[in-house]
């Protein structure tokens, strides 16, 4: 069956997309990582795309999806190593991508989760605004 | 025009999309087109795709690449024998959804492509032409 694996380091949950994911495997993922921030108690969540050459509406709305439950499961969710055409295509595609965090790798984007947790969501809140 | 490569393939299911993601990447290499041109049309495609498996109950691709003079390009259509689209404008219009989606799926395609066509026969199906050009 395939999957895509799920890592774990102390308090956060680790997810490296090097597959070109059809619609259900992305389902999945969404679903398998909801149910592990849950059991594994994670506070953080980062998800590498940096092997995807594609990213449509699809998979654009399943990156929102994990964002916003992970916030309801009081985890914090960054997106890390978007290649810059994927980044271009999706502005034009109309997918802003509003409520996801990202950084530009794997070291910055854990950066990111550190200050997040650390700040809670005032310092969300104050990075927003 | 003059037609290079001429291809069809299907477009049934799931899997499907993610090998028309695939051809049409290949189709747009070989059309010489640079990273962000390859990222747009496939995206695109990907889009498209999935509306011909979701709404249209499945369909065919034909995967053309072209030369106009000096220029080539890629030029996809996408054909099903669904309940086609009643209305239109609005199926083109942002953030409009018959199904669970973003409403991204044909107007963002629109804006991924040179040319985009639709031609909709309710209850007969659906044909979606798009091209980009390098």
């Amino acid at each position: 069956m395939e999957q895509i694996p799920i890592l774990k380091i102390g308090d956060c949950l680790l997810v490296s997309i090097q597959v070109d994911m059809h619609d259900r495997l992305a389902m999945a993922l969404q679903d398998d990582l909801t149910a592990k921030i849950v059991a594994s108690r994670a506070r953080g969540v980062m998800i590498d795309i940096s092997a995807l050459e594609v990213v449509d509406s699809f998979i654009g709305r399943m990156l929102n999806n994990i964002a916003a439950m992970s916030r309801v499961l009081d985890a914090v969710t960054v997106v890390v190593g978007m290649q810059p055409a994927v980044a271009i295509t999706l502005v034009e595609l109309g997918l802003a991508l509003t409520g996801v965090r990202t950084a530009l790798n794997v070291d910055k984007g854990l950066a990111l989760i550190r200050r997040l947790i650390e700040g809670g969501e005032d310092e969300f809140d104050r990075r927003k605004g | 025009m003059i037609v290079e490569k001429d291809e069809t393939m299907p477009v049934r299911n799931a899997e499907d999309v993610v090998r028309v993601r695939r051809e049409v990447r290949t189709h747009a290499i070989g059309a010489g087109f640079n990273l962000v041109d390859q990222t747009k049309i496939v995206t695109a495609a990907s889009e498209i795709a999935r509306n011909t498996v979701d709404y249209g109950g499945g369909g065919m691709l034909r995967l053309e690449t072209v030369r106009l003079g000096a220029r080539r390009g890629v030029r996809l259509t996408f054909t099903d024998r669904g309940p086609g689209i009643a209305d239109l404008k609005l199926a083109l219009s942002d953030g409009y959804s018959s199904g669970s989606g973003l409403g991204l799926g044909l107007s963002g395609a629109k804006r991924l492509s040179n040319e985009f066509d639709v031609k909709s026969t309710p209850g007969e199906g659906t044909i979606v032409t798009l091209a980009r050009w390098k």
